[in-house]
C-alpha cells in the first residue's frame, strides 16, 4: 500500500540486506484502529540500517518516527509489509534481547536505587550475581555515573537520570541501540553536553543507534544517515548521508558542512509538510 | 459495543453469584429438611428436599426468589403508611439518611473553607479531624441516641446526627484539598489582578474543588445511609431498615433481613446514581470532558 | 458557672497562642516539627478544659455527658474489664478478620489479574458494594456462626474484602505504559513484570486499602456485637452500659476503641512509610 509516495533514494544497495542491516524494512505499513477510524501511522516504509550507523529519524509529531521505532522494538505490529531485526523478527529479536531501548522518560523505578535500575534487565535475563555487579560499574562508568550508583532517581537531576536510563539499556551488551526522544526534556545546555558524551560512547562501543528526534542540530550533530519523515500518513521522505567525518567536536556545528546539511533536512521537513494547516 | 463490553462480564459475575446463591441454599437448608424427616421417621430423597429448600418459611439463606418475592410483597401490596410496607422504612432511614447528609455536607465545607483561610484552624484542627476518623464513630451512635433520648430529643434527629457525624469528614477532607488544588500560576494570575480574597475563592477556588466535592460526596451519602441504618439498631427502634434488620434476627425472620438488605443496597445505589449524575451534570456545565 | 470562665480564658488563651504559633517561621527543622506537633496538641487539650469546664459549670448530669475527669478515673478503676473486652474485640475478632479479609483480598486480585474479563466483571461490582451498608450482614453472620468471635470475623472479613480487591486490581493497572514497555523490551515474564513492576507500583493503592479497612474492620466487629455477643466485647458493653445508663463507663469504652483504632492505623501508616519511602507524597518531594 502507498508505495507511489516512496521516494526513490530509498532503494539501498540491494546485495543482502538481511546479512549485512541491522534493521531492514520493507513496504513496512502500520494502521491504528481508533474511535475515529482508521488512522495510518505509517506507510510504505523501505529503510535499511547497517551495523554501526547511527540512524537519526527526524520529523513533526505524528509522523510516525516513534511508531517505526515501536515496530522495530516490537512494541507495535506492522500491519503490512515486512521488517527484520538482526536478520529475524522483531519478536525474536525482542526475545533474544538484542536491543536496548531508551524511553523518553528515564522511567527509572522509583523504589530501586540507580545500581537496582541498572541490575533490573540482568535480573530477568538472569545474569549471576558478580557479573551483574561488574557490569552495573562498567555501564556506569560508560555514562559517568560512577559513585551514584547508590542514589535513588529522584535524588539525580533530569540529564543524570536519562544517562542512567542510558546505562541501564547498555548493561546488557545487546549490539543495537534504540533511543527515542531521549534528551527532548531536558535543556539544551544539558541536552549538547549528553550529545557530546552519546557520541563517545556510540564511538567506544561500536553499536548500532537508531535515533527519534525532532531536533535537526541533534540529529545533523548525531547522525551517519538523517532520514526525515513526514505525516498523514506516516512516511519517509528523505535519507540523507552524513558527509561529516565520525570525531565531531561540539564547534562542529559551526561549520559550512554541517550547515548544509541541516538546510537540507530542514528542506526535506518542508517539503513533506505543510504548516500552515 | 463498548457498552456491552462491559455489561457483558458484570452479568456473568451476577449469573455466577446467583447460581452460588442457589447452590448455597439448598446445602444450607437441606439439614432441616432432613432433621424434619427424621423426627417424623421417614426417609427423604433429594429430589424431594430440592424444593422444599427453596420455600422454607425462615431458611437458614433464603433463595433470590424469596427474597425477590418478599420484597414484592412488603413494597407493592402493602400501603406505603403501613408498618409491614418496606417503602415506609425505608423512608424512615432515608429521611434520617438525607437530613444528616445535608448537615454533613453544610459542616464539612464550612470546616474546609475554615480551615483553608486560617492557618491556625487549619494546624489545630484538621489533625483531629483526620484522627477522627481513625476511631469507630459507630461506637458511639448508641450513647448519641439514648443521651439525646433521655434529653427528650428522639425520632429522626439523632439518626440524623450520626450520618452528619460520618459524612461530614470525607467532604471535609476532600474540599480541603479541592479548594488547594489550583497551581500556584493559576494562583499568581490572580495576583497579577490584584483580585479580593473572595474574588480569588468564586472565581478559582471553589470551581476547582468541585471535582473534589463530588467524589467526597458519593463516599458521604453512602456512608450516611451507614449511619442512619446503625443509628436504629440500639434504640429497639420500631420503624426503619435497621430496625427491620434487627427485628428480623431477633425472631429469625431471615427472609425479612435479607429483603432489608436489599432495600438497603438499593437506596446506596441510587443516592450514589444521583450524587454521580449531580457530579456529571455539573462538570459538564463547566466543560469538563465527559 | 465559676468552672465556665478559666474554662472559656484558657481556651481563648490556647487558641492565641497557636495563632501565634503557626505564624513562627523557626529556622531550624527541629523546632518546625515541634510547634507542628505542640499545635494540634494544644488544641486537644484546651477542647477537653473547655468541656471539663463546662459540664461542671453548667452542672451537666453525668448521665448526658461527663466531664472527661470522671471518664479518666473510669477507665483506670475498671482497666480489667476493658482489657478483656478489648481482647474479644479486637485481638480475636478485628485482627483475624482483617488479616483474612485483606489476604484475601489480595489473592483474588492476583488471580484475577490476568484474566480482563473477570476484572471487569468484579471491579464495578466491588465498586459497588463498598458502597454498601455491608455491616448490615451482621444479623446473618451472627445467626449463622453464633454469638462468638467467629461471626464477627465473618463481618470483618467481608467488609474489609472488596476495598482491598478494588484497591489491588486498580494498584496492579497502576504502572506506566512506559514502564511495562521496558519490561516488554526486556522480554521478560508475566511473573517478572508482576514482582519487579506491577506490584511494587501497586504498593500505595494496597496501603490505602489497608489504611480504609483498619477502620472498618473495627466497625464492623463492634457493629456486629450490637447484634449479640458473649458478655464480652467493646460493642457489647456499649450497648450494655449505655442501657444502664453507666455513660462514663462508655465513654471509657470509646476511648479505648479510639485508641486501638489510632494505633491500628498509625501502625499501617508506619509500615507504608517504609515500604513506600519512594513515593512522592512520602518523601514530599516531586515526582
Amino acid at each position: 500500500m502507498g508505495t507511489a509516495f516512496a521516494m526513490p533514494q530509498m532503494i539501498p544497495d540491494a546485495a543482502s540486506p538481511s546479512t549485512r542491516s541491522v534493521v531492514s524494512a520493507r513496504d513496512l505499513g502500520l494502521t491504528f484502529k481508533t474511535d475515529d477510524g482508521p488512522v495510518t501511522a505509517l506507510t510504505g516504509v523501505n529503510l535499511d540500517v547497517r551495523k554501526g550507523d547511527f540512524v537519526s529519524f527526524i520529523g513533526p509529531s505524528g509522523c510516525g518516527k516513534t511508531t517505526f521505532l515501536r515496530v522495530i522494538a516490537d512494541l507495535e505490529k506492522p500491519t503490512s509489509g515486512t521488517i527484520t531485526v538482526n536478520g529475524t523478527t522483531p519478536q525474536d529479536a525482542r526475545k533474544n534481547r538484542s536491543y536496548g531501548y531508551v524511553f523518553q522518560a528515564a522511567a527509572l523505578y522509583p523504589w530501586r536505587t540507580i545500581e537496582e535500575n541498572i541490575a533490573l534487565p540482568l535480573e530477568i535475563m538472569g545474569y549471576g550475581a558478580a557479573d551483574r555487579q561488574a557490569r552495573i560499574e562498567r555501564t556506569l562508568a560508560l555514562v559517568n555515573l560512577s559513585g551514584f550508583g547508590k542514589k535513588f532517581p529522584w535524588q539525580l537531576s533530569g540529564g543524570m537520570q536519562q544517562r542512567a536510563s542510558i546505562a541501564r539499556a547498555l548493561a546488557f551488551d545487546a549490539d543495537l541501540l534504540l533511543m527515542d526522544e531521549p534528551f527532548g526534556a531536558l535543556d539544551e545546555i544539558v541536552r549538547d553536553h549528553l550529545n557530546e558524551q552519546l557520541l563517545e560512547l556510540w564511538a567506544r562501543t561500536e553499536k548500532t543507534i537508531c535515533f527519534v528526534t525532532h531536533s535537526i542540530p541533534e540529529a545533523v550533530y548525531l547522525s551517519t544517515r538523517i532520514v526525515v519523515m513526514s505525516p498523514r500518513p506516516g512516511r519517509i521522505t528523505d535519507v540523507i548521508e552524513s558527509t561529516l567525518p565520525r570525531e565531531r567536536p561540539l564547534d562542529i556545528r559551526e561549520t559550512p558542512e554541517f550547515l548544509e546539511i541541516a538546510s537540507r533536512v530542514r528542506d526535506g521537513l518542508r517539503a513533506g509538510h505543510s504548516y500552515d494547516e | 459495543m463498548t457498552a456491552r463490553e462491559k455489561i457483558l462480564p458484570v452479568l456473568t459475575i451476577l449469573a455466577a453469584l446467583l447460581a452460588l446463591w442457589y447452590a448455597a441454599a439448598v446445602f444450607l437448608n437441606a439439614p432441616f429438611e432432613r432433621d424434619t424427616a427424621a423426627r417424623a421417621g421417614t426417609t427423604i430423597t433429594f429430589s424431594e428436599i430440592l424444593p422444599r429448600t427453596m420455600a422454607q418459611a425462615r431458611p437458614v439463606l433464603p433463595a433470590p426468589h424469596q427474597v425477590l418475592a418478599e420484597l414484592w410483597d412488603t413494597t407493592i401490596n402493602k400501603p406505603v403508611t403501613s408498618k409491614r410496607s418496606l417503602v415506609y422504612h425505608a423512608w424512615i432511614t432515608l429521611s434520617a439518611t438525607l437530613v444528616g447528609f445535608g448537615l454533613g455536607t453544610l459542616l464539612g465545607i464550612t470546616l474546609a473553607v475554615g480551615t483553608v483561610h486560617n492557618r491556625a484552624m487549619d494546624r489545630s484542627l484538621m489533625p483531629w479531624i483526620i484522627a477522627s476518623q481513625t476511631i469507630p464513630i459507630l461506637a458511639i451512635a448508641p450513647m448519641i441516641i439514648v443521651v439525646l433520648n433521655a434529653i427528650g430529643i428522639s425520632g429522626l434527629l439523632p439518626k440524623a446526627l450520626i450520618s452528619t457525624y460520618l459524612s461530614f469528614f470525607p467532604i471535609a477532607v476532600g474540599m480541603v484539598k479541592g479548594l488547594r488544588s489550583p497551581e500556584q500560576i493559576q494562583l499568581d494570575l490572580m495576583r497579577t489582578y490584584n483580585a479580593s480574597s473572595s474574588q480569588l475563592f468564586w472565581k478559582l477556588r471553589w470551581p476547582a474543588s468541585m471535582p473534589y466535592l463530588f467524589t467526597s460526596l458519593k463516599v458521604a451519602v453512602a456512608i450516611a445511609l451507614v449511619g442512619a441504618i446503625v443509628g436504629e439498631l440500639p434504640t429497639g427502634a420500631v420503624a426503619g431498615l435497621g430496625a427491620r434488620l434487627l427485628a428480623g434476627s431477633y425472631y429469625g425472620q431471615t427472609v425479612q433481613i435479607w429483603s432489608a438488605l436489599f432495600m438497603a443496597a438499593g437506596l446506596a445505589a441510587v443516592l450514589v446514581l444521583i450524587v454521580g449524575a449531580a457530579h456529571s451534570a455539573v462538570l459538564r456545565r463547566m466543560g469538563a470532558r465527559p | 458557672m465559676n468552672a465556665i470562665l478559666p474554662a472559656i480564658l484558657f481556651w481563648l488563651f490556647a487558641w492565641a497562642l497557636n495563632a501565634w504559633l503557626v505564624r513562627r517561621t523557626p529556622a531550624s527543622k527541629t523546632w518546625d516539627r515541634v510547634i507542628r506537633l505542640v499545635v494540634p496538641v494544644l488544641f486537644g487539650v484546651s477542647l477537653l478544659v473547655l468541656w471539663e469546664g463546662f459540664v461542671r459549670g453548667f452542672a451537666v448530669p453525668a448521665v448526658l455527658l461527663p466531664p472527661p475527669s470522671m471518664i479518666w478515673t473510669r477507665l483506670i478503676s475498671s482497666l480489667p474489664t476493658l482489657w478483656a473486652d478489648f481482647r474479644q474485640t479486637f485481638l480475636k475478632s478485628v485482627l483475624t478478620g482483617y488479616i483474612a479479609g485483606c489476604g484475601l483480598g489480595f489473592l483474588v486480585a492476583i488471580a484475577i489479574d490476568r484474566s480482563p474479563f473477570l476484572q471487569k466483571g468484579l471491579l464495578p461490582l466491588g465498586n459497588f458494594v463498598s458502597a454498601l451498608p455491608v455491616v448490615g450482614i451482621a444479623p446473618i453472620m451472627v445467626m449463622w456462626l453464633g454469638f462468638d468471635w467467629p461471626s464477627k470475623v465473618a463481618v470483618v472479613v467481608i467488609m474489609t474484602f472488596f476495598p482491598m480487591l478494588v484497591n489491588t486490581v486498580t494498584g496492579l493497572a497502576s504502572a506506566s505504559s512506559m514502564e511495562k514497555d521496558l519490561m516488554q523490551t526486556y522480554a521478560a515474564s508475566w511473573f517478572q513484570t508482576l514482582v519487579k513492576l506491577r506490584l511494587p507500583a501497586a504498593w500505595p493503592f494496597i496501603f490505602n486499602a489497608l489504611k480504609i479497612n483498619s477502620t472498618l474492620a473495627l466497625i464492623g466487629a463492634i457493629v456486629a456485637e450490637f447484634f449479640g455477643t458473649p458478655i464480652v466485647g467493646m460493642g457489647f458493653r456499649i450497648s450494655t452500659e449505655v442501657g444502664r445508663m453507666n455513660v462514663d463507663m462508655v465513654w471509657a469504652e470509646i476511648a479505648v476503641a479510639a485508641l486501638a483504632g489510632s494505633v491500628f492505623y498509625g501502625v499501617v501508616a508506619l509500615v507504608e512509610r517504609v515500604v513506600t519511602f519512594w513515593h512522592p507524597s512520602v518523601r514530599g518531594g516531586r515526582a
